[in-house]
């Protein structure tokens, strides 16, 4: 389960002065629920999973997932998250089981855990071909089974994707649709983010719509049509933002 | 915990780093094989530019002297010089090299030689050319000869003693214990060329394991990962280091075994003086020993600077472009501790840097000043703790991590 409780993302910007990313977020995510945080670029979709995955630190307010207080036990907090971003590329030097198993250690599995562990996520993902080829040797589509795997390993109960499909081609972004919606099967907590209102309407349970670093409107895809008076998400997604939308955030 | 999780790291980053080429390159082929290369073509181009100077019969031209044919037939037969016809460009000859010095003869030499007023020889030459003043010191030994020969021959035409000019002997004997003698010529060269090679050696890893892994976007993996940002860069900094001492530690093997292989194959007789043995350039296990321990902090000092300065990259190329001019800040105190006259003192014993090159200086002459050594090995330690604690310090700061 996530708590995002008043999260505020505010840093300097030389040009810009103050710019607030993040602008007291609050939402929850439960478990076996798949929550999709749109918005358009800079709208500050990376920020708040950022800081849900304690990557970065939030100015104000904080968040806690299963219990664990972002700001107190960032620690804790990674050990029970998974996340996957196109932005987290892999060593290109290690091998896929290697890139895997540094993960397991590092989130302290002991040697037979963690031979148990891969063993069975590189069966489950059909990775077995490639276990001993170096990563910058691996397909597209191999490079993100071996993510999903470094996710995996030590099997989080919450799963944070940061736009996992930008720029992966079709068949590579179905493998990643198709594990987000194991992991909701699977009973965990998943919250991702997009610009792609086709993944929202297939995947989410509930939408949180971001513009500015404010939360605009949230709620299941039943109860944003029933109050926008529209049918299309996208013209939803239109109706809400455009009153808030100034073209200097689009950077 | 936090241990196991640094020596995590620490092995994952070992491995990569043992599978990149550039660092493979950097930390073991430039010491092991750039260092003999160098060392031993430099030795080898000086011994043998003075073997030829010293086999090369000198070309002179003698100016004047056509009424003292004796000096000049004495020239003429000299072993060690060759007498070319005289030319009225003779200046220019020696500015071109075609020949290395003219003597000047006075008019009536020979026969002024009887009435004990000669005037004088002259010799010209073009100094700085090693050659031209080779000629001249043999011009100037056959005169000296000549004037010695005249010299014993007055003295028995009046039945005097031989020694009566000479009643006592002048010589300079060299009590300098062989490895001091190595000091000297290497003491400065060895400073430089180790705080270079520490440099060298964490300069490609300490990019690579920051700048590097936020180009090649792994920065935000890792950071996802349970490992506190501590005992992250904690474990990327040891491997910075083991590279740099590495890189050390394998130059000081290499210098010393091509010093040994240079010494026994008697290449550099050529270079020592006549009659004396050739110089020793080999250091000892206690010279070479001392100056790896001192390698030591000033790795752990590179590292964390290297470490920190690399860290406020985007990438590769930019992290190179801030480390450049520490390159160049760097060669000042390595350079100034190769001047002669600048010695260890209190005060330079607290300037980083300098202090260590100083110190290397005398430990490779076989000096070992407890107080100096045990005062910059600490001082130094102080300077790379100062830095390390900044290079964690960094890496906590977001504004560093995902600067844009």
């Amino acid at each position: 389960m996530i708590e995002a409780l008043n999260l505020c993302k505010r840093f300097q910007d030389k040009k810009r002065g103050e710019v607030r990313a993040v602008d007291g977020v609050s939402f929850t995510c439960r478990a076996g629920e798949i929550y999709g945080l749109l918005g358009a670029n800079g709208a500050g979709k990376t920020t708040t999973l950022r800081m849900l995955a304690t990557i970065l630190e939030p100015t104000e307010g904080t968040a806690r997932l299963c219990g664990h207080d972002i700001v107190e036990h960032p620690e804790r907090v990674r050990a029970n998250c998974g996340f996957l971003s196109t932005a987290t590329a892999l060593y290109p030097r290690l091998t896929a089981q290697e890139m895997v198993e540094y993960f397991g250690k590092l989130n302290g599995l002991d040697s037979a855990v963690l031979k148990k562990r891969v063993d069975e996520i590189f069966d489950r993902l059909e990775m077995n071909d490639f276990r001993d080829r170096r990563c910058d040797k691996l397909s597209t589509g191999m490079k993100q089974k071996t993510s999903i795997a470094r996710t995996l390993v030590h099997d989080p109960p919450v799963m944070i994707f940061d736009e996992p499909t930008l720029g992966l081609d079709i068949m590579t972004a179905r493998t990643i649709i198709e594990f987000i919606r194991e992991c909701r099967d699977r009973q965990k907590t998943v919250i991702f983010s997009t610009h792609v209102m086709r993944e929202v309407e297939k995947l989410c349970d509930t939408v949180g719509i971001i513009q500015g670093g404010k939360l605009l409107a949230e709620g299941t895809l039943e109860q944003l049509r029933q109050r926008h008076g529209e049918d299309d998400l996208e013209e939803i997604f239109v109706k809400i933002v455009s009153p808030h939308y100034a073209v200097r955030e689009v950077v | 915990m936090s241990l196991r999780n640094i020596g995590i790291v620490y092995r994952k980053e070992l491995t990569e780093a043992l599978r990149d080429r550039r660092t493979l390159i950097t930390t073991f082929l430039v010491p092991l094989l750039l260092i003999p290369v160098m060392g031993m073509g430099f030795t080898g181009v000086m011994s043998m530019v003075i073997g030829n100077a010293k086999k090369e019969k000198p070309k002179i031209m003698v100016l004047g002297g056509t009424d003292s044919p004796a000096v000049v037939d004495g020239l003429k037969q000299d072993g060690k010089l060759k007498v070319v016809p005289t030319t009225s460009d003779w200046k220019k000859q020696i500015v071109e090299k075609e020949i290395r010095a003219a003597v000047e003869i006075p008019d009536g030499f020979q026969e002024n030689l009887q009435e004990n007023e000669a005037g004088t020889v002259k010799i010209y030459i073009y100094r700085g050319e090693l050659k031209s003043e080779l000629a001249a010191s043999n011009v100037e030994s056959y005169f000296k000869e000549y004037r010695d020969g005249i010299a014993t021959q007055r003295l028995e035409a009046n039945r005097l003693p031989g020694n009566l000019l000479r009643p006592f002997v002048v010589k300079t004997q060299n009590i300098a214990p062989p490895e001091k003698e190595a000091g000297a010529i290497l003491g400065g060269i060895i400073a430089y060329m180790l705080i270079f090679m520490c440099l060298n050696g964490a300069m490609h890893p300490a990019i690579d394991l920051t700048a590097g892994e936020k180009e090649r976007g792994t920065m935000e993996t890792i950071l996802s990962s349970p490992v506190s940002r501590t005992h992250l860069v904690l474990g990327k900094f040891l491997l910075v280091l083991t590279a740099s001492i590495t890189t050390a530690v394998l130059m000081m093997v290499s210098v010393e075994v091509s010093t040994t292989v240079l010494q026994k194959s008697h290449a550099l007789d050529q270079i020592a003086e006549e009659g004396e043995p050739a110089p020793q350039l080999t250091l000892g296990p206690a010279a070479v020993a001392s100056v790896m321990i001192m390698a030591v902090p000033l790795s752990v000092l590179f590292s964390a600077v290297l470490i920190t300065i690399a860290l406020f990259a985007k990438s590769h190329k930019e992290a190179q472009s801030y480390i450049a001019p520490l390159m160049f800040l760097v060669v000042i105190p390595a350079a100034a501790a190769t001047l002669p006259g600048v010695d260890l003192t209190l005060k330079l014993a607290i300037v980083p840097l300098l202090n260590v090159s100083l110190l290397c200086k005398e430990l490779v002459t076989g000096e070992f000043h407890w107080n100096y050594i045990a005062l910059i090995f600490a001082s130094t330690c102080v300077y790379a703790a100062g830095a390390l604690f900044l290079a964690v310090k960094m890496f906590q700061r977001e504004s560093v991590l995902f600067r844009s």
